[in-house]
């Protein structure tokens, strides 16, 4: 057996790699619950595209059939209804996990250097996996489907100037229709895919090249014992494949749970409107994106055209996203973790759950003057976060860093 | 000649142009890809002109039907319907129509119509393209005592009248859209086509 790994390892890197990335990987000893949900969202992206292979052998990409297709799935493919929900509820459930995994960041200070890069994959990551779970929204070809899709490409078409022309070329027709529903298909199933993996791969490298962060915000790296292995380090193999054991088997029972029990969420996950082939012709009552994009889908709605344009909304949108982009250079705070921070980025940082989640309920109901107006608010407390934070940050109060991690 | 010295500047120039020249190949290679994403020859050539019976929408209903894919609504109005609409003037973006690109020349009156009795406009809001509702009933509970009738945007509440023109303070920024339409006879109507009617 040796001697076959001998002979492996003198043609491809093999032990090397294994050590460099599991055995002999030193990370902080202190990680806590928040560490979970890094390996959680690999699993998912496991579980999406394994998944959606045996879901694309019987799906058919087709204006005319897509719909039918789908209720073939569900009713005639053994353990197609099961194949289904899992695919349906990965993509919840890896926003989710997406977001907390955000939020470890934000509370830790992640995305502080050394790790800028880090953090900026991991948006792009975010923001392909709103492209992948956008555009496989519109598979079923239901009315939710198809009215969701008409609204965000129209998002397009606010863009002055070349807006129609861009909408047009999005959709390869002046409506919605087979051409739309093809190339979604091809994006959804081959192009951000693989953009997603190679995304993977390079956040995880970067994140092995300079060390993992922790609940503590030092840096492990600056003391090494005579071993040259950081202090507070532990291999990431057995120490932490064990601990994500722990997270992925609890991950699973709430994942079975709600595939099982709970499959459409009560309409958060899968939309009842949904189950209504689409309709050009007919907009349903009330419509309202999946949870995961109602958080910016309320901020859209909560600017009012200007100038008889409504760009400054999509804009405000579309900012919303890429101003995460932007968090490594805003943090100027000489500490990294919130363990040592002040009150004033404590107060900004509830503010900003509280307006992300609350902008996220009002995504879901209904526009009346009254929630708009409490869009409205959120809406500046959700940027203020953002644009005040050099400010906030810099003149806070901050408690020692400890030398060392604590426990 | 055995110069083994090597010449920054000329490598440098080397580089440039490979990279330049490699560059505009790339962007050669991407425009036939970005092309075929376009509406194709045959989505183009679809959109025909499509003819209605008016004789079948009674007094105060409206009629939906397809026209490019689009959902287009013919409404039979009545009369309080059209006494309603000049009372609404003055909570509206665009009451005279001014915007041209809105509807064609023929249609640019109080009723955004060729016969004032027949409402013709495609039925996709003009903000984010949905297909609003169609609400006759006056003052009901959810639009508020001054609705007088019109259409409500499901997707974030923007309000027209029964002129398809858009309320102040809607997400929408303008009035429907009229589209191109031409009478054949007392109740046939042909839309999609004015057969230059507009020009």
């Amino acid at each position: 057996m040796q001697k076959l790994l001998n002979w492996v390892d003198e043609r491809f890197p093999l032990t090397s790699t294994y050590k460099a990335h599991l055995s002999e990987y030193f990370a902080p000893k202190n990680f806590n619950f928040w560490y979970f949900f890094g390996s959680l969202a690999l699993l998912v992206l496991v579980i999406q595209i394994v998944s959606g292979i045996f879901l694309t052998m019987h799906y058919k990409p087709d204006a005319a059939l897509a719909f039918a297709s789908v209720e073939y799935i569900m009713r005639d493919v053994d353990y197609g209804w099961l194949i289904r929900y899992i695919h349906s509820t990965g993509a919840s459930m890896f926003f989710v996990v997406v977001y907390l995994h955000m939020f470890r960041g934000l509370i830790y200070g992640s995305y502080r250097q050394p790790r800028e890069l880090i953090w900026v994959f991991g948006v792009i990551i975010y923001l392909v996996l709103m492209g992948e779970a956008f555009m496989g929204y519109l598979l079923p070809w239901g009315q939710m489907s198809y009215w969701g899709a008409q609204v965000i490409i129209n998002l397009f078409s606010a863009v002055p100037f070349i807006g129609g022309a861009l909408s047009e070329w999005i959709r390869g027709d002046y409506v919605i229709g087979d051409a739309t529903l093809n190339r979604f298909f091809a994006f959804h199933v081959i192009a951000l895919p693989l953009a997603l993996l190679g995304l993977v791969v390079a956040h995880l490298v970067a994140l092995h090249e300079v060390g993992s962060n922790n609940p503590d915000g030092v840096e492990i790296k600056k003391l090494k014992g005579a071993d040259g292995h950081p202090l507070d380090g532990i291999p990431f193999h057995p120490y932490y494949t064990v601990k994500d054991i722990l997270g992925t088997v609890v991950f699973l029972m709430v994942f079975a749970a709600v595939v099982f029990f709970a499959p459409e969420m009560g309409g958060y996950f899968l939309e009842a409107n949904n189950f209504i082939p689409a309709d050009s012709l007919k907009t349903p009552e009330h419509i309202a994106p999946v949870w995961y994009f109602t958080p910016y889908y309320a901020i859209l709605r909560a600017i009012p055209p200007i100038f008889g344009s409504q760009f400054p909304g999509v804009a405000a949108m579309g900012i919303a996203v890429m101003i995460f982009f932007a968090l490594p250079w805003l943090d100027k705070s000489p500490v990294k973790s919130i363990r040592y921070r002040g009150p004033k980025f404590k107060i900004a940082l509830t503010l900003f759950v509280i307006a992300f989640i609350g902008l996220g309920i009002l995504g879901v109901l209904p526009a009346t003057p009254l929630y708009t107006l409490i869009s409205q608010i959120l809406s500046v407390v959700y940027f203020a976060f953002f644009l005040l934070m050099p400010w906030y940050t810099r003149n806070d109060s901050t408690k020692p860093v400890p030398e060392r991690v604590t426990q | 000649m055995s110069n083994l010295s090597v010449d920054p500047s000329k490598r440098r120039f080397l580089v440039t142009m490979t990279s330049a020249v490699g560059g505009v190949a790339a962007l050669g290679v991407v425009t036939p890809f970005v092309m075929s994403m376009l509406p194709s020859a045959r989505a183009k050539a679809a959109g025909a002109p499509i003819e209605v019976d008016l004789s079948k929408v009674e007094p105060g209903m409206q009629l939906a039907v397809e026209w490019r894919g689009k959902p287009v609504w013919v409404v039979n109005r009545t009369k309080e319907m059209l006494d309603s609409l000049s009372k609404n003037d003055p909570k509206l973006t665009d009451s005279a129509s001014e915007n041209t690109s809105q509807q064609p020349e023929y249609c640019k009156n109080p009723t955004r119509s060729i016969k004032p009795q027949y409402l013709i406009v495609v039925g996709i809001c003009t903000h984010l393209g949905c297909s609003p509702s169609y609400r006759s009933e006056v003052a009901p509970a959810d639009l508020g005592p001054d609705w007088v009738g019109g259409w409500f945007c499901p997707c974030h509440g923007s309000r027209f009248d029964l002129a398809a023109r858009v309320f102040n303070g809607s997400p929408a920024p303008t009035n429907l859209v009229i589209p191109p339409h031409k009478y054949l006879s007392d109740t046939r109507v042909l839309i999609g086509d004015d057969q230059g009617a507009a020009a």
